[in-house]
């Protein structure tokens, strides 16, 4: 990509973004109420999208040279440790770290 | 007025403080370890500040160039401020001008804040919001952009550092899981987003993971509705 199709990639996320910021502002100005769907939705899908960014930020790893083994080994040692010390900083930065080690050291 | 609103608000800040200049450092340090001047983790901090859809954002920047692709992706990546939004109009009500800036900023930390946080008595509300949020993106641009300067002095191996944002997701997954007995929207989001990768596989799969998601879940509300009549 040349510098000028970045600025414009990054455009594009920041005008997506800005849209899903307002949007409810001017969809529903003061003292409107919105839907009962659209706020059953509001419940529900910030669970649902967290799960497939799960997903997304695995979606290469299968065709990895190690079929995804030091990305499974890391997120079972996040899982141990975030379910023990329930640290969210501490359960990032280790588990980055030893991925980190893994794939430098054990799986190149 | 304001320094009231300020000092009010900025304890509730403090955790956020250490966990923004941690994530934004690692950030801005994985854009520059892809080769990024640090004006990139900088300026995409503070426009399109949004965590999540910057790291994926850095993925984008080095695929093929897509921009309408880059547009709708932002848009389902971060359609979950339209909710936060639709939850935040009663309190963003009457504040004026500020309700500008405080829908620009409502990432999920400042909708954390401000969702579940009263301003104390004889404090203005709209301030109050105000910079729970502007200070929560100070925190979030400083460390992007100081994570890259950093990316230019400190030379280790960053191979794997990418790997920030998986964890970040997993421990978000966690702690969300622990938050609520009804994991069916959880697991809906994992299994939809599975099933289109394995059909439709890792260039294509996340419009029809939407998708499957948004109608899953209708589905599942048709069915709630439908229990609960005698």
């Amino acid at each position: 990509m040349t510098t000028l199709q970045k600025c414009i990639t990054v455009v594009a996320v920041v005008l997506g973004t800005a849209l899903t910021r307002f949007l409810p502002f001017f969809l529903f100005p003061e003292g409107k109420t919105p839907p009962k769907y659209i706020s059953y939705l509001g419940s529900v899908l910030p669970y649902a999208v967290i799960g497939f960014l799960v997903v997304y930020s695995l979606k290469d790893v299968a065709v990895s040279p190690f079929h995804g083994l030091p990305e499974i080994i890391s997120i079972l040692f996040i899982a141990v440790l975030h379910k023990w010390r329930k640290n969210t900083l501490l359960s990032i930065g280790a588990g980055t770290a030893l991925y980190m080690y893994l794939v430098q050291v054990w799986f190149r | 007025m304001k320094t009231k609103a300020l000092k009010a608000a900025w304890p509730h800040t403090l955790p956020i403080c250490v966990g923004f200049l941690f994530l934004g450092m690692s950030y801005g340090f994985l854009m520059r370890s892809k080769g990024f001047s640090f004006l990139y983790p900088m300026l995409m901090s503070l426009f399109i500040f949004a965590g999540s859809m910057e790291f994926v954002t850095v993925s984008l920047l080095l695929s093929a160039f897509n921009p309408a692709y880059a547009f709708f992706l932002a848009l389902m990546v971060n359609a979950r401020h339209l909710f936060y939004g639709i939850s935040m109009l009663g309190k963003y009500k009457n504040i004026g001008w500020k309700k500008a800036y405080l829908a620009y900023g409502l990432c999920d930390e400042s909708f954390t804040i401000n969702c579940t946080v009263e301003p104390p008595p004889g404090v203005d509300k709209g301030w109050f919001y105000f910079f729970v949020t502007l200070l929560n993106q100070i925190y979030w641009v400083s460390g992007a952009t100081l994570g890259a300067l950093l990316g230019y002095v400190a030379h280790f191996d960053a191979t794997g550092i990418e790997f920030v944002m998986t964890a970040l997701f997993v421990v978000m997954f966690m702690n969300q899981w622990g938050e609520t007995t009804q994991h069916r929207p959880a697991l809906t989001g994992l299994a939809c987003s599975l099933l289109s990768l394995l059909l439709f596989g890792a260039e294509t799969f996340i419009l029809p993971a939407m998708a499957l998601i948004v109608l899953c879940l209708s589905l599942n509300r048709i069915e709630i509705k439908g229990a609960k009549k005698p």
